[in-house]
């Protein structure tokens, strides 16, 4: 496909969402059937061009930009901005993976609508945030990185906002009582912004400071980044920017202690807004470091790496034990995402090429696992009409197949090994007891891979804390005679996807690993030197 | 001539090029090293795993609703191993298959199968145990509500076992290494509508995972080190005595990689988890304390030994003073655990605990080949020994020994196979237990003249955990089958698909043994010889027998039987007037377990699920999340105030975000009452202000 080379195939796989969705705004709100076959079409085709983008994709020569418009497309010519897409190793992935979740909640919500209904506006929204994601993944200018970093914010705060759970919540120390969605998509919006405000600063720092360097001022993530390897974003300025870039990265993880809007947003959100968060969102943050911070300020990475690593280390501990005290089950799996997007930073800290391999297949493995446990959870608070685990229980007599699954999940989650979870955590661990020697902390990592060590065990204990209270037992007195359907068709064809994949992944770790070892080698390479 | 030198050849990697070179060198006779019997060996561990899958799939409507697929894929495995085990006794087999998987750094990845004496013992093991087991259970299981899932759990089990005995990697190990343990989970917790089953299961898990971390951690050193995560590569660089990143981390490396072996084997501290596993049905205890899981360790340590027992002193060598020490405490104090029971099951659980610690005390003493000849025995005669009691579980409607007696003449074919797996246990010559346990204690004694100070304290424990083995095991076999019966339910003969295993197992509860004879045939030593290196490591094989310990075991034996017949052989209505000894202060010591298990539920479990856990929560409300909230009303209140005094720049600002905003969002504005584009509009000053600061400087 020739279309491919010049960019034209990546562009489609971009904007073909945000047209569907522009098409689905434009069909009379009645006829949702039509709705829903054209978004799910829309999402389909993408699908199927990411595929034949990974086929095609030239995997010996995964650390080139492929099938990218050319650097120098025109975009905002007044900022010097391009309209410079294209994939790697890293991207391919992610790529991949957002438009697979993007077809899987469309499927899913077939017939599985959060009030107050509107499947044209929910499916809008869907596909917009695919354009987004995908976007991001594959933008290599500044400014184009952050409009579709940005563009994902509205779709999910309104998401979260009109579809989500309308309980009243009384935020502690202020004593506010608010709906549970509204105080969730405020507080995810504000943070998220706040942020990527600091990020934006980062940015617009870089492309003014660009000019001493290239004679003009440059978005470009390439450019930046050869002025990175070359070492040129030093002293207080790399360190202001450094910094800016965390934050906005940092808070979209989330890292620890910028964690706190996600438990919030995952139990507020309806299950395919938690999906999408937890598959895809969370991912644009590790991702921001992986693309931009480490390659372009790589003296700055090195010098922040073991306060990133503590970081991602108390991330993993306390997340553990916050998921040990809840009762609520979406906002375990919730803190459970702290914890496993602890073990990715944790990666990513060693400034190691099998610390960075470890948090790519990660945060893959965390999209595919984390996504299926929204699922499932979505699916059960659904039947059971609670997510308090102390009501729930017996599910493998009420539901014996959506038990199995759940604990097939919890047990992906917890890190089995030849399951795809297993690959992220453990080559963390190995990347921290030899971390990148320009650090010149490796004692302290082997400390923080004692921890991360730990951190393992925490997470199997509140999976398995979890698995009895939810799986096993006799159902609740409750629920006892509540006559409950088990798993039904659209959530197989939304779910089989996934388990399938876990399973691949984590027996055939090749299938990440072949497109992002050379791309991550050189990147590691490039920016550290040797 | 050393019949070692002349069957066991070099590890010869197929798949590689170039192979050994420096090591060829050594090979005499090559045996068997190719061809499609090895090749196709990476069947054994796979097709009890795809069996299990089509069990889960399609096994309700497949013939005995998925045990027939169970069998045969069982079966297939016995018969390969059998094969195997045949060939490699008579020709000697060294075969290491790899397929690359994926490259990470510099590592690469692979799956792959070893075929060596090591590993095809275990395939032996569990495919023989493992068929006679599965046999048993079509009966045992019968009208078990959950008779298909049953037997998908078990073939997961025998698969996991399978891959980790297959690993010629450390990668695959750990895998195999935790589906046994996932496995162990589901099928502990088999009736999982009762939660304390669930909570046993959950123990199990818990107790081998924090030992995993360990293995975790270990493995890592250790891969990290070499730079490989294949065990040969590891072997190699001991063999070679060379000096590096190993050598300045193998005590380390070492002693986390035990603390795996500790969890998986049930040593001491960690050994709580395995009486609890008996909630599970009686067949997976036969297979769980024979064959499969529990073996694991010792078989990791066997796989690791050059690496233990450490010919330049340069690796781990320093960690098998704790290994002996560790094994010797778990066969000692565990054997008194196994005294004080009442439930059949739990005393034959505690047996396993403490005849595992013979075995990992056999390697710490460096005796590879003591240790792997008990593990071999072992497994026949625990495994008949729990089909026994399985028998007599299902014929009786119980556990507990209180409801038993009198067996002897009601199921006199479970009685005379308990008999023969007794007598073997207890190590009554010519019975299997006789060979292997009499090698390990002579290792153990040849170890302390050889300088290992600490083995003869061990030797010492090994003898007296030889007189609790009598007498747990005369005490158990008196009050089950001699006396008068005390139960309720009408007890006879089981079928015969039960007996029938029995009758097997009970033949090499007998026969095991003598394939390890000092001084007439020693065959087994040359069978689990992985490669030359191996020989000239301590491991140390006896000429002839050492006729002062058998003189002094045989004794202390002899008379422990004695007092416990004495003590046990009179009829009497209730266990207490049985146990009238009772010690007042070490009796209760005893039936708490030493208070372990409600040391680590105080002093760990608790304090993490409740206060703990329950502070970070409340800190993460009350303090960070606090500080945010915090943070979004002060800026609210900052922005009107900044509103205030610069209308015009904050209008245009607001005015823009609330116009990208509001385009799409009418309906969320009402509700929120622009709070969000306040929030906006500050966060983009705020950006104002520093961009211009950047500018200026």
């Amino acid at each position: 496909m020739n279309w491919f080379e010049n960019g034209w195939g990546l562009s489609l796989i971009v904007f073909l969402p945000v047209i569907g969705a522009a098409v689905v705004l434009a069909m009379p709100k009645a006829k949702e059937a039509a709705i829903k076959w054209v978004a799910l079409i829309f999402a389909l085709v993408t699908l199927a061009l990411s595929v034949v983008l990974a086929v095609q994709f030239d995997y010996s020569a995964a650390d080139t930009y492929q099938f990218g418009t050319p650097i120098d497309t025109p975009w905002i010519s007044a900022i010097n901005a391009h309209f410079h897409i294209a994939v790697d190793g890293i991207s391919l992935p992610m790529v991949v993976l957002a438009a697979l979740i993007t077809v899987l909640v469309i499927i899913y919500s077939w017939n599985h609508w959060p009030e107050p209904h509107n499947p044209k506006l929910l499916l809008a929204f869907v596909l917009i945030l695919a354009t987004g994601m995908t976007g991001t993944f594959v933008a290599l200018d500044l400014v184009l990185f952050f409009v579709f970093f940005e563009v994902v914010l509205l779709p999910m705060y309104f998401m979260i906002g009109i579809w989500g759970d309308t309980s009243i919540r009384i935020v502690p120390v202020f004593g506010w009582k608010m709906e549970m969605r509204l105080y969730a998509s405020l507080k995810f919006f504000v943070f998220t912004l706040f942020g990527s405000a600091f990020m934006l600063l980062g940015f617009i720092a870089l492309y003014f400071k660009s000019e001493e360097f290239l004679g003009y001022r440059s978005f470009s993530i390439v450019e930046l980044s050869d002025l990175g390897a070359a070492g040129v974003f030093v002293g207080t300025f790399g360190m202001l920017v450094f910094l800016g870039l965390f934050l906005g990265f940092a808070v979209k993880v989330p890292m620890w202690p910028l964690h706190t809007w996600l438990p919030d947003a995952h139990t507020a959100a309806p299950t395919i807004g938690s999906v999408i968060l937890a598959a895809i969102l969370l991912k644009l943050g590790t991702y921001g470091f992986i693309r931009i911070a480490i390659p372009i300020l790589p003296d700055e990475a090195l010098r922040w790496a073991p306060f990133i690593g503590v970081l991602a280390v108390i991330g993993i501990i306390y997340g553990s034990f916050a998921c040990l005290a809840q009762t609520d089950m979406k906002r375990l799996i919730a803190y459970s995402s702290v914890g496993h997007m602890g073990f990715v930073m944790l990666g990513i800290a060693t400034m190691t090429d099998v610390g960075i391999n470890a948090a790519i297949i990660g945060m893959v493995a965390h999209g595919l696992i984390t996504g299926l446990l929204f699922f499932i959870a979505g699916s059960m608070s659904h039947r059971y009409h609670t997510r308090d685990m102390r009501r729930i229980g017996g599910t493998m007599v009420k539901m014996p197949k959506m038990g199995v699954l759940l604990g097939f999940a919890a047990m992906a989650s917890l890190g089995l090994p030849a399951l795809a979870g297993f690959w992220g955590e453990f080559m963390a661990l190995l990347a921290s007891f030899d971390p990148n020697p320009l650090i010149g902390e490796t004692s302290l990592f082997r400390g923080l891979m004692v921890f991360g060590a730990i951190g393992t065990v925490l997470t199997a204990g509140y999976m398995l804390y979890m698995l009895r209270n939810v799986d096993f037992g006799s159902p609740s007195a409750e629920f006892a005679d509540t006559p409950l359907e088990d798993v039904d068709t659209a959530e197989w064809l939304a779910w089989t996807p996934l388990v399938l994949l876990t399973l691949a992944v984590g027996i055939f770790p090749g299938i990440i690993f072949n497109a992002t070892n050379d791309a991550v080698i050189s990147l590691v390479a490039k920016a550290f030197g040797g | 001539m050393n019949l070692l030198a002349t069957i066991i050849p070099q590890i010869i990697l197929a798949t590689e090029e170039g192979g050994h070179a420096e090591e060829a060198a050594h090979a005499i006779v090559p045996g068997i090293t190719s061809g499609a019997l090895v090749e196709w060996a990476w069947l054994i561990p796979v097709v009890p795993l795809v069996a299990a899958f089509l069990i889960v799939f399609f096994g309700r409507k497949s013939p005995f609703k998925g045990w027939l697929m169970a069998e045969l894929s069982i079966g297939f495995v016995a018969v390969y191993g059998t094969v195997l085990f045949v060939l490699n006794a008579t020709q000697g087999i060294v075969y290491e298959g790899q397929v690359e998987i994926a490259r990470i750094g510099e590592l690469t990845l692979e799956w792959g199968w070893m075929v060596d004496g090591l590993s095809i013992m275990m395939y032996f093991l569990v495919g023989v145990v493992g068929l006679l087991v599965f046999t048993y259970a079509k009966s045992y299981m019968h009208g078990d509500i959950r008779f298909t899932w049953f037997f998908a759990s078990f073939s997961l089990f025998a698969g996991g076992m399978l891959v980790l005995v297959a690993s010629p990697n450390m990668i695959q190990l750990i895998v195999g290494w935790e589906l046994v343990g996932v496995a162990s989970y589901l099928l502990i917790g088999h009736y999982w509508e009762d939660l304390t089953n669930v909570d046993a299961a959950n123990t199990a898990f818990m107790v081998n995972k924090v030992a995993d971390a360990g293995l975790f951690l270990g493995v890592i050193i250790m891969a990290v080190s070499v730079g490989s995560f294949r065990f040969n590569d590891v072997i190699d660089v001991v063999v070679h005595g060379e000096e590096g990143a190993l050598s300045q981390y193998a005590f380390w490396a070492g002693l986390l990689i035990f603390i795996g072996a500790m969890g998986k084997s049930a040593q001491f501290p960690l050994h709580i988890w395995l009486p609890d596993a008996m909630a599970g049905p009686t067949p997976v205890s036969a297979l769980m304390h024979a064959a499969t899981m529990v073996t694991a360790g010792v078989y990791l340590l066997g796989r690791l030994f050059p690496f233990y027992i450490d010919p330049s002193g340069l690796f781990g060598g320093d960690v098998r003073n704790i290994i002996i020490v560790i094994g010797g405490i778990t066969l000692f104090l565990m054997g008194f655990l196994a005294v004080v029971q009442d439930d059949l099951k739990k005393v034959l659980a505690y047996s396993t605990v403490s005849q595992l610690g013979y075995m990992v005390a056999a390697m710490g003493a460096g005796a590879y080949t003591a240790g792997l000849f008990h593990l071999f025995t072992h497994a026949f005669f625990k495994a008949l020994l729990f089909l026994a009691a399985g028998s007599i579980i299902h014929a009786v409607h119980s556990n507990n020994m209180v409801d038993m007696g009198g067996l002897r003449k009601k199921m006199p074919i479970t009685f005379w196979t308990f008999v023969m797996g007794t007598l073997a246990l207890v190590g009554i010559f010519p019975f299997a237990g006789f060979f292997s346990k009499d090698e390990i204690l002579a290792s153990i004694r040849y170890a302390g003249e050889s300088g290992q100070e600490v083995a003869n304290l061990i030797l010492f424990l090994g003898i007296a955990g030889a007189f609790l083995t009598a007498f747990y095991m005369m005490r158990l076999v008196a009050l089950t089958f001699f006396g008068t019966y005390k139960g309720h339910a009408k007890p006879h003969e089981s079928p015969k698909m039960m007996v029938y295993p029995m009758i097997g197992l009970a033949f090499f509860a007998l026969t095991a043994g003598w394939v390890n004879i000092p001084g007439v045939y020693t065959g087994f030593t040359t069978w689990v010889a992985t490669r030359e290196p191996l020989t000239g490591m301590g491991d140390h094989h006896s000429e002839s027998f050492d006729w002062t310990l058998v003189a002094i075991t045989s004794a202390v034996v002899a008379t422990s039987l004695v007092i416990a017949w004495l003590l046990y052989g009179k009829d009497a209505d209730t266990q207490s007037e049985r146990d009238r000894f009772r010690i007042p202060g070490l009796w209760p010591l005893f039936q708490n377990l030493y208070y372990i298990p409600s040391f680590y539920m105080r002093a760990i479990v608790r304090p993490i699920m409740g206060p703990m856990a329950n502070a970070v929560l409340w800190f993460d409300m009350h303090v960070i999340d606090a500080v945010v909230n915090g943070v979004g009303a002060g800026s609210v209140v900052f922005a009107r105030v900044v509103r205030a005094t610069d209308e015009d720049v904050v209008d245009t600002v607001y005015n823009a975000t609330a116009a990208a905003t509001g385009a799409s969002g009418s309906v969320l504005r009402k509700a929120v009452s622009g709070r969000v584009q306040q929030y906006a509009a500050f966060s983009f000053i705020g950006v104002l202000v520093i961009v211009v600061l950047f500018i200026v400087f």
